[in-house]
């Protein structure tokens, strides 16, 4: 055994350093974690600001210790390699480490030891932890806002049927593959649409659903009889034509008291509220931002200067302002720009505030995609004698959007953010019904747990949506 | 002829349609103002406002201008965003680095740190940090003295006032500094290229920088002395701090959610520029010999720079148009006070809202008319 040098830690010595360093490393932890698990201060016999300092200090010189290349030992070089290649290195991992231990029993003990989950009023809530019984309590106002309790199957029921008509596009045959963007594009926004009028407001019912589902029956029993080439069109028109002949010409008064859908209440869209408002917006905001944006992501790239200067206005008034302008415009401003007696729901002003602002933010993203392309693709496109819708949507937009996935995604993630802002105009989704549910006399002083409780659910929207956009990245990546 | 029909049809409709539709609300607009008996003009700007704003850079109260109003507004925002903009580049840039560490902790913790702060959404930050985390500070006669001199109370951070005598002869002199050091950077740079020779740069910045301003304290007659704030009794039960500099607890839970919002992005955009430069590029610069301190500062960061700074621009502005959200815990701002409380006591709709739109507008082409330049500037020509 050669003679031990403790400022040059070597290979020669490797027992020696490797348990001393270990030891001194284990200590350190040690020390930390019985200090903030079981607040026992093991060195509480040194001075103050020594024994604040020594885990540090004994961590410092045990991964010193062991920091020696090439030990032969795998899980040693790993953590050499990973966590203390020098110095600096070792003592930022430490305060990490230490950080870690620290702060994870103050949570863990105010999320779960310590908060109180049982009961339904503030009583019980006189631990240090959080209250998760507000949270509990207030639920239903935090889901669906002011939308009354009796209601609420309506707001479910849609969600679910449009979750489940949303999905269509995992179990689709070969066959109808080549429908489904026409569905996503134009039918299913529409169908949505329906069940929130219909469903969710209640709204008047000019559309009744008795008719609509002999009509729907009728047209698919006829359908059979179709042939195949002409189904396509058949089921775009026929459907509606059935419903409009037996509605206005048929069986009006016989039908009328047959089965008609009455007894949905009319609830105004003050009254929505909550996380189901938070969805309804993103999800229209979604929809119609998309192709308004490509409308003018086309139209900056036009070759018509007066097209193109109108794009370049329209992208660049919208991407200057702040959205809570563009909600103050359509809450104060946009009225005065509308005949007296034409009145716009507060909702929809919204939704198309939100809409055309991130539209704006979609074209720039657009307009990167059709620039990346390379010039080729379009002169190829033009020597095979296509026009320029054809060129465009056939060869040039599935390039350019393929391409761009990641900026739409984060635009998207920016406009379910955003959605909090229309407390502007009054619509109180989850964040706004934290802050009146804050202001209630009897539940005062646990403002932490809602905010806690929305930022978890939040969270795990815009993550799993980056997730998806990933996934969608690397699904439809092709090197190029 | 035909082919010419072709070009001007689409144009002419599009223009129609847009004209007829801003037509439509001018046309509507003029009724319903006639109706209502509101008259358009930005007149009502020297009118006297007469209401009070909490928290101005200016002197300020009811019996000064509506544009006097619009001015603390403005301000405000221009301050919680160069507040912000500071915080967030710093602590931006530290994330952006640590998450290339090849720390296997510091990696992940900076990673988390980006993945937790940017998908939640801003106002959510900013109501918590400003209704739960910073109520949960002390009252201002419990607070303890941080640095001995200032106070983090729940009223707000109160923090020493600068006293300056003789103010401008410092200003002139850590100006002297500047242009010194601009002077000394061209010749240095004149000396390198024409005779290949090398001076320390940054040590004669740093010394100049520092020297001058203490020169002007010894020689130029300035001084500067501390006002700490001092606990105040106002009744019974209330207590604050006078003297010294207050910032309001709106204005921290501001900056603080703005920055630590942004700053995600602003590591993200450092990362991928760092990440952007090359492997070669590095290997080419060590193998002619370079330092690793000369690759960093004369190959990887001029490259990494110039991918860097047009995003980090543009989370600039997206900080600046964020600060908006002000409006939301009542700090003063543009919105707040001007599109808020004014637009609230005149009626005035189209005139303020349009008057705010056009501050942030002209705020934002500003920066991005910059940004073209530049971007041209450092572009690389390719061939």
């Amino acid at each position: 055994m050669s003679k031990i040098n403790f400022l040059k830690p070597d290979k020669s010595n490797l027992n020696t350093f490797l348990y001393l360093g270990s030891f001194l490393f284990f200590i350190s932890v040690l020390d930390v974690l019985l200090n903030s698990f079981f607040s026992l201060n093991i060195t509480g016999f040194l001075p103050g600001f020594i024994s604040f300092l020594l885990p540090l200090i004994l961590g410092f010189i045990g991964l010193y210790f062991i920091r020696i290349e090439l030990s032969g030992i795998k899980q040693l070089d790993l953590l050499n390699k990973h966590i203390n290649t020098n110095n600096f290195n070792a003592i930022l991992s430490l305060l990490i480490i230490f950080i870690i231990l620290k702060s994870i029993p103050p949570i863990l003990s105010w999320f779960f030891v310590d908060a109180s989950f049982a009961g339904d009023s503030k009583d019980v809530c006189t631990g240090t932890g959080a209250c998760w019984t507000y949270i509990k309590v207030w639920m239903r106002r935090f889901m669906y806002g002011m939308y009354p309790n009796g209601e609420q199957w309506r707001i479910n029921l849609s969600f679910i049927s449009l979750a489940l008509l949303g999905s269509v596009g995992y179990f689709a045959t070969n066959k109808f593959k080549k429908y489904l963007t026409l569905y996503y594009v134009v039918i299913y926004p529409f169908i949505a649409f329906l069940f929130i009028f219909f469903f969710i407001s209640g709204g008047p019912v000019f559309f009744d659903f008795s008719y609509g589902i002999i009509a729907a029956i009728l047209s698919i029993i006829i359908g059979f009889f179709i042939p195949s080439k002409f189904k396509f069109y058949y089921f775009l028109i026929v459907p509606f034509a059935l419903y409009i002949l037996l509605k206005y010409f048929i069986f009006y008064e016989e039908l009328i008291e047959l089965g008609k859908l009455d007894g949905l209440n009319w609830v105004e869209t003050g009254a929505w509220g909550g996380l189901s408002l938070t969805f309804i917006i993103s999800f229209f905001c979604l929809i119609f931002c998309f192709p308004i944006g490509m409308a003018f992501a086309l139209g900056r790239r036009s070759g018509f200067p007066l097209i193109r200067y109108i794009s370049i206005g329209f992208i660049e008034f919208w991407r200057g302002v702040p959205l809570i302008t563009v909600l103050f415009m359509s809450a104060v401003m946009f009225p005065m720009f509308l005949p007296a007696d034409f009145f716009i729901d507060k909702l929809v002003r919204c939704i198309i505030a939100i809409s055309l602002f991130e539209a704006a933010y979609v074209a720039e993203v657009i307009r990167g995609g059709l620039q990346a392309l390379p010039r080729g693709q379009y002169e190829a496109a033009k020597s095979l004698g296509m026009g320029y819708w054809r060129m465009h949507i056939f060869v040039i937009l599935p390039q350019a959007l393929k391409l761009v996935i990641p900026g739409i995604a984060n635009t998207f993630l920016a406009l379910v953010k955003d959605t909090p802002l229309i407390f502007v105009v009054g619509l109180l989704e989850i964040v706004g019904m934290l802050n009146l549910a804050k202001t209630n006399p009897e539940w005062l002083g646990f403002a932490m747990e809602g905010y806690v409780f929305a930022a978890i659910i939040f969270w795990i929207i815009c993550y799993a949506m980056s997730k998806y956009s990933y996934n969608l990245e690397q699904k439809y990546k092709t090197d190029r | 002829m035909n082919f010419k029909l072709k070009d001007i049809g689409p144009q002419l409709m599009t223009v129609i349609a847009v004209v007829l539709v801003f037509g439509f609300f001018t046309y509507n607009a003029q009724v319903n103002m006639e109706n209502r008996g509101i008259d358009f003009g930005y007149g009502f700007l020297s009118q006297e406002s007469s209401f009070d704003v909490q928290f101005s850079l200016i002197e300020y109260d009811g019996s000064h201008s509506y544009f006097r109003a619009y001015l603390v507004g403005l301000l405000n925002t221009i301050l919680v965003s160069v507040i912000g903009i500071i915080l967030a580049t710093i602590l931006g840039v530290i994330v952006g680095i640590a998450r290339l560490s090849p720390n296997y902790l510091i990696n992940k913790f900076a990673a988390f740190y980006v993945e937790f702060f940017r998908n939640i959404p801003l106002l959510l930050q900013i109501f918590f940090w400003y209704f739960a985390a910073l109520r949960a500070l002390p009252l201002p006669q419990d607070a303890e003295a941080m640095f001995g001199i200032s106070f983090l109370t729940i009223k707000g951070l109160f923090v020493p006032a600068f006293i300056w005598q003789n103010l401008n002869v410092f200003l002139y002199s850590v100006l002297a500094a500047i242009i010194a050091i601009i002077i000394i950077r061209i010749h240095a740079k004149k000396l390198q290229e024409t005779q290949g020779k090398q001076i320390p740069v940054l040590l004669i910045s740093i010394g100049l920088i520092l020297i001058l301003p203490l020169l002007s304290f010894l020689i130029g007659g300035v001084s500067l002395s501390f006002e700490v704030p001092v606990l105040k009794q106002l009744a019974t039960t209330s207590f604050i701090y006078e003297g010294g500099v207050s910032l309001p607890p709106e204005l921290i839970a501001l900056a603080l959610s703005l920055s630590l919002y942004t700053a995600t992005f602003i590591a993200e955009c450092v990362r991928a520029g760092i990440q952007g430069v090359g492997k070669g590029q590095k290997e080419a610069a060590a193998s002619i010999g370079l330092t690793p301190n000369q690759v960093l500062k004369l190959v990887v960061m001029p490259q990494a720079l110039r991918i860097i700074i047009p995003p980090t621009t543009n989370q600039y502005l997206n900080l600046t148009k964020n600060s908006s959200l002000a409006a939301a815990i009542a700090y003063p701002d543009l919105v707040l006070v001007f599109a808020g409380t004014a637009l609230m006591q005149t009626g005035k709709a189209i005139e303020i809202v349009s008057i705010t739109m056009f501050t942030y507008l002209s705020l934002s082409i500003s920066i991005s008319l910059l940004m073209n330049w530049y971007n041209r500037k450092i572009a690389i020509t390719e061939k």
